[in-house]
């Protein structure tokens, strides 16, 4: 592997973890709060693009009002769902929400596939093209195919640049949401402790879907930049990328938002990098963050940056 | 305190409910058409799938998402050795079969348990590392290594023929196989829940810690709870692959969405449950194919709905979340249909007082 493979594969691996970081950031404020795997994080995202993608198609919407609709939309729905399926069973059993957080999955999969059809849809002309144009660094030109091309060097997608920028624009946000304004104070209060911050007056319910609607619409930025970086979208485009996120949300020590940037990047950089050192390795891709996954929980369950939890007799 | 039945009177109801199913079986081989005759061995298969997954989840409260791995192994494994030589040589396209499969051919009964026997192999291998976790941390590890199967079934493609998966695996699977396999599963998984094991097993299902200092190997107990339950889902996926000749690695069809299936099974049947297990197995079968007419072309007021795809598992999932939100114990809840569960039931509906 030589200089330029090596770089553009960092690069790709930046661009890919961010796109993890972005979606692990709503896992693990969920988690974080409510002791709850949100299985139905994925599908969110799944939902966003598709919001997105009819905006544009069939409503006509500018590309930009529509992704911003579509965020919105999202927020709304997680919202949503937190009233309806998990705010009736708070105070069961934590497996009775786990299953109740795959059903949640499950519907919305199952609706995608009967309302948008199973068949997969292009995301390509929905967003500018400029976003796909390369922007090449180094490398020299040589005649091929009758025209000049420039051989060797590193192509960075603009989408890239872009999926960074956002996600260092989200988290700048996200960290003055959480540790500026009330709400977020309100949010910290009730991942400590939520009897005792119900005690102090706050609305613990208001909390927790805002948690929901935060969640979510990173979830739906994090949808919305991984169509135009890998532009096709089906019903259950959001299951991998979901459990992926939620592999680094763990990865990085769940519950964390800096283990979450952290473990996004971390995943994401060694799936392409193993990638790139072993080709042939390509169709294990998935089976190694699954592997990663295992390793991290039997040997420091906490994840990198979590803190270990005293469980009480 | 209801009047209790003798241990005799009980063996002897049962024996009379077993032989009156066969009969029962016995008619619906005889008078049903092809179609329905097949959904009856489906439900025993899913009985099988629901009642080793009950024994994992609910009895001995691992909360397992990795069923749908074991039963691929149990399928894979059953359908590589009973396909006939020729078979094989057709249907592997992209690379020749390898070695031990393109020189065997079993019957089906011994290549159903070395499917079984592979699953509680790997049940063991899989459930080593993972038992040391517990709760949520323990679901997703199985899931994950339930992927790492699927996965590996894609691309070892000299074993698996990857993504085209395998094609004209001889339909063996009938309602005598897969009943008796049922029978086999129930009698067995039932007299374990009732042995001091299985109360064990309970005991650490409900506080591992208390069970831990009563001196209960929690460790040992749960894992030889999860083998014994990956067993009986490899043989549960041997019986599928045979009734349903074609098997892919594909997530909708021996994936995460066949253990979501499973886990409907059981929780609509109540989690902890061998009988509710085996009522939701059979809700499932019945309602999924009922529920087909959702997905035809209907008429309305006259107006033309032409048939959507998928929608049946739409209303199933919306039934598995009202089901959650509202009756999060299921049919069953823990309790078991016994004789003397319905023989009091029977005393109370004569209005008679049973205290």
């Amino acid at each position: 592997m030589n200089l330029y493979t090596f770089l553009q594969n960092l690069i790709n691996g930046l661009s890919l973890g961010s796109l993890y970081a972005l979606i692990a950031i709503g896992y693990t404020m969920v988690y974080g709060i409510l002791r709850l795997i949100n299985f139905a994080h994925g599908d969110v995202f799944m939902m966003a693009v598709y919001f997105a993608f009819f905006l544009v198609t069939l409503g006509k919407v500018p590309w930009l009002i529509s992704f911003v609709i579509a965020i919105l939309a999202a927020a709304l729905l997680g919202f949503t769902i937190d009233r309806v399926a998990y705010k009736p069973i708070r105070n069961a059993p934590r497996i009775s929400a786990l299953i109740t957080a795959i059903g949640v999955s499950f519907f919305l999969e199952s609706f995608a596939v009967v309302v948008f059809s199973g068949i997969p849809r292009s995301f390509r002309n929905i967003y500018p093209k400029f976003l796909n144009n390369m922007l090449i660094l180094g490398g020299h030109e040589e005649v091929k195919y009758g025209r000049n091309v420039i051989v060797g060097g590193l192509r960075i997608p603009i989408v890239s640049f872009v999926i960074l920028a956002v996600t260092a624009i989200a988290l700048v946000i996200l960290w003055w949401i959480i540790y500026k304004t009330k709400i977020g104070m309100a949010m910290r209060a009730v991942s400590v402790d939520i009897p005792t911050t119900s005690l102090m007056g706050v609305n613990v319910d208001r909390v927790i879907g805002f948690t929901f609607a935060l969640g979510s619409a990173l979830a739906a930025i994090g949808g919305l930049l991984w169509a135009t970086r890998y532009p096709q979208l089906w019903p259950y485009m959001g299951f991998m990328p979901g459990l992926k996120a939620f592999i680094a949300a763990v990865f990085g020590g769940i519950g964390s938002i800096q283990g979450a940037v952290v473990g996004g990047f971390l995943l994401g950089l060694t799936e392409i990098m193993l990638v790139g050192f072993f080709p042939k390795m390509a169709g294990y891709r998935d089976a190694f963050a699954f592997l990663i996954l295992i390793l991290i929980l039997s040997i420091k369950p906490e994840g990198l940056l979590g803190k270990r939890s005293v469980v009480k007799v | 305190m209801a009047m209790k039945l003798s241990n005799r009177t009980n063996l002897i109801l049962t024996i009379a409910l077993v032989f009156f199913v066969w009969l029962l079986l016995f008619f619906a081989e005889g008078r049903m058409n092809t179609y329905m005759v097949r959904i009856v061995s489906l439900i025993g298969i899913y009985g099988i799938m629901a009642v080793s997954l009950t024994l994992i989840n609910g009895i001995t409260g691992i909360f397992s998402l990795g069923h749908s791995g074991f039963i691929a192994l149990g399928a894979y494994t059953s359908a590589l050795l009973t396909m006939s030589i020729h078979q094989k040589e057709i249907t592997f396209i992209l690379d020749k079969v390898a070695w031990p499969f393109n020189s065997v051919q079993l019957s089906f009964l011994p290549a159903t348990i070395i499917g079984g026997i592979v699953a509680a192999v790997f049940s063991f291998l899989i459930g080593w590392p993972s038992l040391r976790l517990s709760g949520d941390y323990l679901a997703i590890a199985t899931l994950g290594f339930s992927e790492i199967i699927r996965i590996l079934a894609l691309n070892l493609r000299s074993i698996t023929n990857g993504a085209l998966g395998l094609k004209g695996i001889p339909q063996y699977t009938n309602v005598w196989w897969s009943w008796s396999w049922l029978l086999i599963t129930v009698i067995f998984i039932g007299s374990l829940v009732n042995s001091s094991f299985g109360r064990a097993l309970k005991a650490i299902r409900e506080d591992r810690v208390a069970a831990a200092s009563m001196g209960i190997n929690v460790f040992k107990h749960q894992l030889l709870g999860f083998v014994i339950g990956g067993f009986f889902a490899g043989i549960s996926g041997s019986l599928y692959a045979h009734w349903l000749t074609t098997i892919d690695p594909r997530t909708t069809s021996i994936g995460v969405m066949l253990t979501f299936n499973v886990l409907i099974m059981i929780v609509i049947g109540g989690l902890g449950s061998i009988s509710g297990a085996i009522i939701g197995a059979g809700l499932f079968a019945v309602l999924t194919e009922w529920l087909r007419f959702l997905e035809e072309p209907m008429k309305i007021f006259s107006f033309e709905f032409s048939g959507i795809a998928g929608l049946r598992m739409l209303v199933f999932s919306a039934i598995f979340v009202i089901v959650m939100i509202f009756w999060p114990r299921g049919i069953m809840g823990r309790k078991e249909l016994t004789w003397n569960a319905i023989y009091s039931w029977f005393r109370r509906g004569k209005g008679e007082s049973y205290e």
